[in-house]
C-alpha cells in the first residue's frame, strides 16, 4: 500500500535577515490512506510550517535544503507550478486555521466552494453553483441555498468553519491538511465539525493531517500522532500508545500538565520548566535536553536518532528503553497544593440584578425614526464571591459572560443592578469610583499583546500602573523595589524590568500582565481567558502562578474561559451562563455532575478528554446561539432534554438542588438526575 | 438601502445649512461698504443709501441671511455687484458646465493609466519595475500643478504649437475645437490626480497579496492570474476607488492654479475673480456650488463603497 504522504528526512530553513535558520530538522512522516494523522506541537515547533511543507507549499523566504515529501509516490519537490495547481484543491487540500481571514471578504461563500469544482473537475460554473450548495448541505449548514448567497462575515464563527471545509472536500481530495481549524470554535461546535470530518474522510477514502495543540482533540480524532518539538519529530506512535503509554519525556510532561475535570483544586499542576528552543540556536544535542527532567550529559552532547521500535512506534530519545520498560519514570502526579488557604467567609463581591443591553436608539436614530436591534446581552444576572476564592465563568461565545465582567471592573456602564466590593458600593459608572475601588479591581486579558506596550519596558509598565492608580507618595527607589518584587512574585528574573515587551515570549508576558494587575495589591482579579493564547506546557505554569498569587496576595478570582479543565482547576464555584442568564451555579464537582442543567452537561459532555479509549458519549448541540431571544426557556431552541411546550412559554424556575447549587430548568432536579444517569443518546 | 439613502441625504442638507451659514458669516466681515464698493468712492450718499435699502442691507443680519438662502434654494442668486449687474445663476452654471467637462476628461485620461500603474507595481513589489513606477510617478507627479500646467504649454503649444495655450474657446465651439482646448489643463490635473491613486493602488495591492486568502486561492490550484483578477483586485481596489469619488470634488471647484494657467474658464477661476473684484455674491454661490459638490462627491464614494464591499451593511 503506498502511503498517501511519504515525507523523508526533510530539512526547511527560513531565511531571516540574510541568514538561513533551520525550521524543521530531519522530519520524517508517513500517512497512510484512510488514517487520520495527529500532528501535535507548541507554538514554535513547527507544526504549521511542516504542514504546508507537506502541500510543496513555501514561505517566499523558506527553502527544503534536504529531503523529499512524496505524494502517493510523487515526488512533490519535482513538479513544476502548474503541475501543483492541478495538486492543490483537487488532490491535497488545506482547511486553513483562522476561517474568516482565509475566505475572500467580497466574493459570496457559494462561489468561493463553486470555484474549486469549476475548476477542478471542469463543471459549468451553474454546476458548480449546485454542487457548492450540495457541500454546504453535506457539512450541516441548514439553509444552504441561503448561506450560498452570503458573504463570510456574514455568518458566525462555526459556519464559516464548515464553508473552509465543504470548500476543502468538494473534490473529495486523497489529503486533507486541517490547521488548527477548531481552534476558534466552542467545544460545543468543536465536537459536531469533528463528527463530519470522520464521516467525510471515511466516505471519500481520504487521509488527513489533523495539526493542534489540543491533545484531548487529537486524541478523540487521530489514529497515529507525531509529536513534534523545536522542528524535530519527538515521537510518532498509533494515538493509544502515545496517550496511554507515552515513552519520551516530553510528551509524558506535557500530558501531565494538562488539567482534568476530575482534578481537585487541592493540587498543583506538573509544569515543565525552561522554554522551548529559538529557531536560531539549534542545540547540538537532543532539542528537549534543557527542559528534559531526566536529561543525561550525553543528551546535550549528541543527538539521540528517530528509532523505529515495533513497527508503528518511532522515539526520538536516548532513554526510550528505560522509559518503555519502567526502569525510569518522571513524577508525573499532581502534587497537593499545601500553600491553598481555604475562601473567607465575608464576600468580596456582591452583584445583583445585572442588567446591559446594546443598541439602545442614538439621536440620529431617533429622528428618522429607526428600530435598533437590542442585544440583552447581560439579564439580571446576580453573583456572589467569597474572599479569596474563584469564581468561574462558563458558556460559549455570546453568553454575556465578557460583558458581565466588563460591567464589573467598569469598562462597560451597567443599565441597572448595585454593586459592592469589600461590602463598599460599586457605582456602575466608572469615573465614580474612588481610587480605593479602582485599586481594588484589576483585569488580566486573554491577549497580552493588547495591553502591553511593546515601545516600554516591562518595568516602565508597571511603575505607569503603580503611579497611577497606586500611592502617589511612594520615591523611584520604592516603585523600583516594589516592581522587583512583582516580576519576582510572577517568577520573572528582576532584570526583565529593562526589557521590552516585545521582547518576550507569550508566557512572558502574559506574566507581566500579571504582575501588572496585582500592582496594587486589588481584592479581585478579573481573569478574561488568561490561558486561551497560550501552549499547554505554559499554560500550566501561569494556572500554578495564579493560584499561589491568590494565597500570597489575598486576592480573589472572577475567572471567564471556555475550558473546562480551566476553570475547575482554579474556581471554587462556577456560574454557568447562557444567552444573558445563569443557569445553573454551584461548586464545581456538584455542576459538572448529575443532575445539571441541560446545557452544563452538553458544555461538559462535548469536552474532549486526552484518551482515546474514553467512550463516545458526547452529546451535540445543534445549531448557533438564536439571534431572537426566545420565549420560555432561553435554552429551548437547542436543548436536547426539551419537555415540551412549556419550555417554549413558560419561564423556568431556579430551583435548589443542593447546597447552594442552582439550576433552571421546568425538569425536576430527582427528574435530571434520573435522566443524566443513564448514556444521553449520542446524535 | 433606502432609509440609509434617506438618512445620508438629511446629514448632507444639515451639513450644507451649517457651511451656507458659516460662509455668509464670513463674507460679512469682508472689509468695505458694500454699495460703496458696487458704486465707486464718489457716488453721492443718497444713491449709496438707495442702494443699501435696495440690497436689504439695512435689515438685521439674521433676516440678511434669511433671505439670502431663501433666494439660493428657489434659485434667485441675486446679481452680480460687478459686470453690470448679471445675473449670477447662468454665469455659474455655465462655468459649472465647464469644470465638469474638465474633470470627466481628467478621470478619463488619469484613472485607467493609474490604476494599471498601480496594480503593476504593487504586483512587482521592490523589483525594477516598482523602482521605475515609483520615480515616474514622482518626477512628473511630485512638481506642483502650476510647474507641469507651464511645461505643457510650452512644449506642447508654444514649442510645438499643436494645441492651443489658453482655453477661451466659447461654448458654442465644435466638440473638436472643446476637446483640443481642455487637453492641457486635463493632463496637467491627471498628473496631480496620478500620484494619489497610483500609490494607493499599489499600497492596496501589496496590503491583500500578503492576506491570507490570496494562500487559500492559490493552495486550490487557482491559477495565478485568476487569483489576482479573481480575488485580490475588487479587495486592493476598494480604497482608491472612494478616493477617485471623492477627488471628483476636488476636480469641480478646486482647480483654481490649473484653471488660472491655462485661463480656464471653470468654477476655480470664476471663484478668483469674485475674490478680486469683492463680489460677494457671487462669491457666495460659487463656495456653495463648490461645496455642494464636494459634499456630493463624499456621499457617492461612500455609497460607491459600501456597494462594492459587502462588509459593509447600509443600515
Ligand atoms: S534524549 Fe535525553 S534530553 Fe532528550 S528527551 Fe531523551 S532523555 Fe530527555
Ligand atoms: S426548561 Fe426545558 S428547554 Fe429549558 S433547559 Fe429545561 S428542559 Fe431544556
Amino acid at each position: 500500500m503506498t502511503p498517501i504522504i511519504q515525507a523523508e528526512h526533510l530539512y526547511l530553513d527560513y531565511k531571516l535577515n540574510d541568514q538561513w535558520v533551520n525550521a524543521l530538522h530531519d522530519v520524517s512522516l508517513i500517512i497512510n490512506p484512510l488514517e487520520i494523522h495527529g500532528l501535535v506541537g507548541e507554538s514554535g515547533s513547527g507544526k504549521s510550517t511542516l504542514a504546508l511543507a507537506l502541500m510543496n507549499y513555501l514561505a517566499p523566504n523558506a527553502r527544503i535544503s534536504k529531503g523529499s515529501v512524496l505524494f502517493d509516490g510523487t515526488d512533490l519537490g519535482t513538479q513544476s507550478p502548474r503541475d501543483m495547481r492541478g495538486i492543490w484543491g483537487r488532490l491535497i487540500s488545506l482547511v486553513p486555521q483562522d476561517s474568516l481571514a482565509a475566505l475572500n471578504p467580497s466574493q459570496r461563500v457559494g462561489d468561493q466552494i463553486a470555484e474549486v469544482t469549476h475548476l477542478h473537475e471542469g463543471l459549468s460554473v451553474k454546476a458548480a453553483r449546485v454542487q457548492a450548495i450540495e457541500m454546504l448541505r453535506r457539512v450541516k449548514i441548514a439553509n444552504p441555498e441561503g448561506t450560498a448567497k452570503r458573504y463570510p462575515h456574514e455568518l458566525s464563527g462555526g459556519m464559516q468553519q464548515r464553508v473552509t471545509i465543504a470548500m476543502a472536500l468538494s473534490t473529495r481530495p486523497r489529503l486533507l491538511i486541517l490547521d488548527e481549524p477548531t481552534t476558534a470554535l466552542d467545544v460545543t461546535t468543536q465536537a459536531v465539525i469533528i463528527d463530519l470530518f470522520r464521516e467525510l474522510i471515511h466516505d471519500n477514502q481520504a487521509a488527513a493531517l489533523y495539526v493542534s495543540h489540543n491533545l484531548g482533540l487529537v486524541a478523540q480524532l487521530c489514529d497515529r500522532v507525531t509529536v513534534l518539538y523545536g522542528g524535530e519529530v519527538m515521537a510518532s506512535a498509533p494515538v493509544a500508545d502515545i496517550f496511554q503509554r507515552p515513552i519520551h519525556p516530553y510528551t509524558i510532561s506535557l500530558l501531565a500538565s494538562l488539567p482534568r475535570l476530575t482534578e481537585g483544586t487541592e493540587t498543583r499542576l506538573p509544569t515543565i520548566e525552561g522554554t522551548a528552543p529559538s529557531l536560531t540556536g539549534r542545540p547540538r544535542g537532543c532539542v528537549f535536553a534543557s527542559r528534559c527532567p531526566v536529561a543525561l550529559p550525553l543528551c546535550h552532547e549528541q543527538k539521540p536518532p528517530l528509532e523505529q521500535i515495533e513497527g508503528e512506534r518511532w522515539v526520538k530519545c536516548h532513554r526510550w528503553r528505560e522509559m518503555d520498560s519502567g526502569e525510569l519514570m518522571i513524577d508525573t502526579a499532581p502534587k497537593a497544593d499545601v500553600s491553598a488557604a481555604p475562601p473567607h467567609a465575608s464576600y468580596v463581591l456582591t452583584a445583583e440584578d445585572m442588567r446591559k443591553a446594546f443598541g439602545k436608539p442614538s439621536l440620529l436614530d431617533r429622528l428618522t425614526m429607526r428600530q435598533p436591534k437590542v442585544v440583552r446581552a447581560v439579564d439580571g444576572v446576580s453573583l456572589r464571591l467569597l474572599e479569596r476564592s474563584t469564581l468561574g465563568l462558563v458558556g460559549e461565545s455570546g453568553s454575556g459572560k465578557t460583558t458581565l465582567a466588563r460591567l464589573i471592573v467598569g469598562l462597560e456602564t451597567a443599565d441597572s443592578g448595585t454593586m459592592e466590593l469589600l461590602h463598599v458600593h460599586l457605582p456602575n459608572k466608572l469615573d465614580q469610583r474612588t481610587p480605593e475601588l479602582l485599586r481594588g479591581l484589576q483585569m488580566i486579558f486573554q491577549n497580552p499583546n493588547d495591553t502591553l506596550n511593546p515601545y516600554q519596558t516591562v518595568g516602565a509598565q508597571i511603575a505607569r500602573t503603580l503611579k497611577r492608580l497606586g500611592d502617589r507618595s511612594l520615591s523611584r527607589e520604592q516603585i523600583k523595589a516594589r516592581v522587583v518584587e512583582l516580576l519576582q512574585a510572577v517568577r520573572l528574573p528582576a532584570d526583565y524590568a529593562n526589557r521590552y515587551s516585545s521582547e518576550l515570549s507569550g508566557g512572558e508576558k502574559q506574566r507581566v500582565a500579571i504582575a501588572r494587575a496585582f500592582s496594587t495589591h486589588p481584592a479581585l482579579v478579573l481573569a478574561d481567558e488568561p490561558t486561551s493564547s497560550l501552549d499547554v506546557s505554559v499554560q500550566s505554569v501561569i494556572l500554578n502562578l495564579l493560584k499561589d498569587l491568590r494565597t500570597q496576595q489575598g486576592a480573589s478570582y472572577l475567572l471567564i474561559s471556555h475550558d473546562l479543565n480551566v476553570v475547575s482547576y482554579l474556581a471554587d464555584w462556577i456560574a454557568v451562563m447562557y444567552l444573558g442568564e445563569v443557569v445553573e451555579e454551584g461548586p464545581p464537582a456538584v455542576v459538572y455532575t448529575a443532575p445539571s442543567h441541560p446545557y452544563t452537561e452538553a458544555l461538559v459532555s462535548a469536552i474532549p478528554t486526552p484518551d482515546p479509549t474514553a467512550q463516545d458519549k458526547r452529546i451535540r448541540l445543534e445549531g448557533d446561539l438564536p439571534v431572537e431571544l426566545p420565549t420560555g426557556c432561553r435554552f429551548h431552541t437547542r436543548c436536547p432534554r426539551k419537555i415540551g411546550a412549556i419550555c417554549e412559554t413558560d419561564v423556568p424556575p431556579y430551583r435548589e438542588a443542593g447546597a447552594g447549587h442552582m439550576i433552571r430548568c421546568h425538569i425536576p432536579v430527582d427528574e435530571l438526575a434520573r435522566l443524566q444517569q443513564s448514556l444521553p443518546e449520542t446524535t | 438601502m433606502l432609509r440609509y439613502l434617506v438618512r445620508r441625504i438629511l446629514l448632507l442638507m444639515v451639513t450644507l445649512l451649517i457651511t451656507s451659514a458659516f460662509i455668509f458669516a464670513l463674507t460679512q466681515v469682508i472689509p468695505g461698504d458694500v454699495p460703496r464698493l458696487i458704486l465707486g468712492r464718489d457716488a453721492p450718499p443718497q444713491a449709496v443709501e438707495d442702494l443699501r435699502e435696495r440690497l436689504g442691507l439695512n435689515q438685521p443680519v439674521p433676516q440678511q441671511y434669511i433671505n439670502w438662502l431663501m433666494g439660493f434654494v428657489t434659485g434667485d442668486w441675486g446679481t452680480s455687484f460687478t459686470g453690470g449687474s448679471a445675473p449670477i445663476r447662468p454665469l455659474v452654471m455655465e462655468r459649472l458646465g465647464n469644470s465638469m467637462r474638465l474633470a470627466l476628461l481628467t478621470l478619463i485620461i488619469s484613472v485607467p493609466i493609474s490604476i494599471a500603474l498601480g496594480v503593476i507595481a504593487g504586483l512587482f513589489e521592490n523589483t525594477w519595475i516598482d523602482s521605475l513606477i515609483s520615480i515616474l510617478t514622482l518626477s512628473v507627479v511630485g512638481l506642483p500643478e502650476f510647474v507641469t500646467g507651464l511645461i505643457l504649454i510650452n512644449v506642447f503649444a508654444l514649442g510645438f504649437g499643436w494645441l492651443p495655450a489658453s482655453a477661451t474657446a466659447p461654448s458654442t465651439a465644435s466638440v473638436g475645437d472643446w476637446l483640443r482646448q481642455l487637453i492641457l489643463p486635463a493632463l496637467s490635473a491627471s498628473f496631480v490626480l496620478m500620484a494619489y491613486v497610483v500609490r494607493m493602488t499599489r499600497a492596496g495591492i501589496i496590503d491583500e497579496l500578503k492576506k491570507p486568502y490570496v494562500r487559500t486561492a492559490i493552495l486550490k490550484g487557482v491559477p495565478q492570474r485568476q487569483v489576482i483578477t479573481r480575488h485580490v483586485l475588487r479587495n486592493a481596489l476598494l480604497p482608491t476607488i472612494t478616493v477617485i469619488a471623492v477627488s471628483f470634488g476636488w476636480l469641480i471647484g478646486g482647480l483654481v492654479v490649473i484653471e488660472n494657467v491655462f485661463s480656464f474658464p471653470g468654477l476655480g477661476r470664476l471663484m478668483t475673480n469674485a475674490v478680486e473684484r469683492k463680489d460677494i455674491p457671487l462669491m457666495q454661490a460659487v463656495v456653495m456650488v463648490t461645496i455642494f459638490f464636494f459634499a456630493i462627491a463624499n456621499l457617492a464614494a461612500d455609497l460607491l463603497y459600501a456597494l462594492l464591499n459587502p462588509r459593509i451593511r447600509l443600515e
